[in-house]
């Protein structure tokens, strides 16, 4: 096994935009992949997860497989990480708390413009709604987090740069957004 | 005039006799972070963002007078922690999406929390359900972001003498108030070209027809920090008005 840092990611109740966020760090990628080990990942499709040192999470928790995945991803890390809005104040996701399970489904399988055979969804495969949906803080505990819509690849980097190097991570003015 | 001095973090302030700390810092070019502070308007003390210490003690600096020879602290760790926690709790109350608000780059609450350097919210979200009223033709309000400072209140009642808005109820159930006989905006006297309508430091007022006619990224806090760069109503005021 390698002495590189070993890292999870995964998305939740996100839009992948943070993690196409880190792709954007571009050609940093070949620096970063020498000195982390990527554990699972959408980037690489590996579906178990082994313990590993820092878990990034983007979205937020909105149904019972984003509970059980984030639980799994904290009892594996050592230190985990909220990335963007969604994960750290549940972000554009969360504005169906102002509305009832029930209200979204009608409005998005019934009566959403558009729709063709109306009905609501309930293959026991399909993983049940929560009442809302909550920033990860809610959940598990979380060491770092990292705001933006997505944060910038430049962000990511400055992020993921200094941490490795075991430093209090500082980031520019421009690096810092909520959107 | 006679003029005095204090001292704010060990830097000599002149003042004269009767302007607050606020003031005095507002003209030496000092920025002490605020949200309900517009000098157009009486202040009221009510966000607590521009608390200082003066002479060891927790004052508001747009309330308390200046005082000759006072020692005011401004930038420490510890105040700064605390407008953090201030901010944190003001972001929870609301509903703060940044990525789905028009304010989003010039909005004073965003910009005074990246200015302490709040990463997150922290606290536990109350998501509370506010209804937005776009009744009408030219302003929408999302009352949703709503931070109760009172400025669009001062305005309406000082400087265009309408009297359109209020805070109605008592703590966590205080809220904004239209007066017109259906509540709506739409059915008050008010006019888009208003001063109450350029004074909110958050997302309420929404012009219509004109969504992110600047877009992200060009905005008045994207590049430089609001202590550069001074308060958003200044950059509202409408033409022809001082
Ligand atoms: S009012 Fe400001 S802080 Fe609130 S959502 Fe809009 S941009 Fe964000
Ligand atoms: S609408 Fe804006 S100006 Fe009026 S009280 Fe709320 S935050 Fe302040």
């Amino acid at each position: 096994m390698s002495d590189k840092l070993r890292v999870a990611t995964a998305s939740l109740a996100g839009c992948f935009g943070c993690h196409m966020s880190l792709l954007d760090i571009d050609e940093r990628l070949l620096e970063l992949i020498m000195l982390v080990e990527f554990e699972r990942s959408p980037i690489n499709d590996i579906k178990q997860i082994e313990p590993v040192d820092v878990a990034i999470i983007e979205g937020g928790v909105a149904n019972t497989d984003n509970v059980e995945v984030l639980r799994e991803f904290r009892r594996q890390s050592n230190i985990l990480v909220a990335i963007g809005a969604c994960a750290i104040n549940g972000g554009i996701p969360a504005m169906r708390n102002h509305f009832s399970v029930k209200e979204c489904l009608e409005e998005s399988y019934i009566n959403g413009i558009g729709v063709l055979n109306p009905m609501i969804p309930n293959d026991p495969e399909i993983p049940l709604l929560l009442n809302k949906v909550h920033p990860i803080h809610e959940v598990v505990k979380v060491e770092y987090v990292l705001p933006g819509c997505p944060p910038s690849g430049d962000a990511i980097w400055t992020f993921l740069t200094e941490l490795l190097e075991g430093r209090p991570i500082h980031f520019p003015y421009n690096e810092i957004h909520y959107d | 005039m006679t003029q005095c001095h204090f001292f704010i973090d060990g830097k000599d302030i002149p003042f004269h006799p009767g302007q607050t700390i606020m003031d005095a810092a507002m003209t030496a070019g000092i920025y002490i972070p605020h949200l309900c502070h517009n000098p157009d308007y009486e202040p009221t003390g009510s966000c607590r963002l521009c608390l200082v210490k003066l002479n060891g003690r927790y004052v508001s600096a747009c309330t308390r007078p200046a005082q000759a020879g006072g020692k005011v602290e401004n930038q420490s760790e510890e105040i700064n922690q605390q407008r953090k926690t201030l901010l944190q709790m003001l972001f929870v109350e609301g509903n703060h999406q940044c990525p789905g608000c028009e304010k989003s780059g010039r909005c004073q609450l965003q910009a005074v929390a990246y200015y302490v350097g709040m990463l997150s919210p922290y606290f536990t979200h109350f998501y509370p359900n506010r209804q937005l009223d776009a009744s009408h033709p030219e302003m929408m309000l999302d009352f949703n972001r709503c931070i109760l400072c009172g400025l669009c209140v001062r305005a309406s009642h000082d400087g265009d003498k309408k009297d359109i808005f209020a805070i109605s109820g008592r703590g966590i159930k205080s809220h904004l108030v239209i007066n017109s006989p259906s509540g709506k905006l739409g059915d008050s006297h008010f006019n888009a070209h208003d001063l109450a309508a350029s004074v909110c430091p958050v997302g309420v007022f929404l012009p219509k027809h004109k969504g992110y006619e600047v877009p992200i990224g060009q905005r008045l806090y994207d590049r430089q920090p609001i202590s550069q760069v001074g308060d958003v109503a200044g950059q509202n005021k409408p033409a022809g008005r001082s």
